[in-house]
């Protein structure tokens, strides 16, 4: 997969957030093979220094690191953020989030298309969480994304994929941008679906943080997105709505 | 002066960004800076001079999805 001219073997990006304890995130990220894993910003307290000791963590994965908005719920808000984020990690790279509402977490597609624009223009490379909403993809790749995020499912949900026909469509109508499925996902099978839908990527981060081992659940999404994505190449057959044996019925036996 | 640093009030006798980080204890490690809301490059921090009342956010690094 190549996002903004750099190749990732892996097509499993990984979220940092909410796992049980330091090491066990870094023995997942290890298991899952990621090159790419996603961090934000928090106030920091003068007493605490706590993102101190995480920055050492992310920068001995020796991975690429996605910053986000999360938790951003107006343009100035995330354009801000991403500024922060670019000094912080040294990457255009940012994870644009703006989030529409607090129930669903859905994304507030204005806000995402203007901020957008705003972070393109100024030479950010964008990553916007989005839905399959076709127009609104349209408009975040005239703002000047190359990439675009659509959800599975609300984040953190763990549905899987609510809209496969929408996503379908999202990959008919933009065949040359690469498409990963971000939020939502909760079993690996759900990260296969995704890949066999011909989605370039998906990136987890709850279904992995807690499930019981995440270290080999890690593993597993993995082994699930390396399997979709195989499957996607090899072209899966089209459902039919009867039967059609798979025996050959030339030559059967008149046994009456 | 009083200055709100994420959020709660302090009094500072600081008068730039970067004297009140300072006072207020961020002496190193990696941080980012905005002051009402407007982002203040690490390069700009000693050029910025308080004002009462002003807010200033201070992050770092954390986890994230």
């Amino acid at each position: 997969m190549i996002v903004y001219d750099t190749q990732l073997r892996s097509r499993l990006l990984l979220g940092t957030s909410r796992y049980p304890s330091p090491a066990v995130l870094t023995e997942a990220v290890k298991a899952s093979g990621t090159e790419v894993v996603t961090v934000s910003l928090r106030r920091e307290s003068s007493s605490e220094r706590s993102g101190q000791g995480f920055f050492s963590i992310i920068r001995s994965l020796g991975v690429r690191v996605l910053p986000n908005t999360a938790g951003c719920h107006s343009v100035k808000e995330a354009v801000t953020t991403a500024h922060m984020a670019r000094e912080m990690f040294g990457t255009a790279w940012i994870k644009l989030e703006v989030i529409g509402d607090r129930t669903t977490l859905q994304p507030d597609v204005f806000g995402l298309v203007e901020a957008a624009k705003i972070l393109c223009d100024d030479g950010f490379q964008v990553f916007p969480y989005t839905t399959e909403d076709l127009v609104v993809a349209d408009k975040l790749l005239d703002a000047g994304c190359r990439v675009l995020m659509p959800w599975g499912a609300p984040i953190g949900s763990g549905q899987g994929l609510n809209n496969v026909p929408g996503l379908r469509a999202m990959r008919a109508r933009f065949a040359d941008v690469p498409l990963i499925v971000d939020a939502g996902l909760g079993v690996p099978s759900h990260a296969a679906r995704a890949l066999e839908l011909g989605m370039d990527g998906v990136l987890i981060n709850t279904a992995v943080a807690r499930a019981g081992d995440p270290v080999t659940m890690a593993r597993a999404f993995a082994d699930a997105v390396k399997a979709g994505h195989s499957a996607f190449v090899a072209q899966p057959m089209l459902p039919s709505d009867v039967a059609i044996p798979s025996t050959p019925e030339i030559g059967l036996a008149h046994l009456v | 002066m009083k200055i709100t640093l994420n959020g709660v009030e302090h009094e500072i006798t600081a008068s730039s960004l970067i004297e009140a980080l300072l006072e207020l204890g961020y002496c190193t490690g990696p941080i980012a800076t905005a002051v009402n809301g407007e982002f203040i490059p690490k390069t700009q921090r000693l050029g910025i001079v308080l004002s009462e009342g002003d807010r200033i956010e201070v992050v770092a690094p954390m986890q994230g999805g």
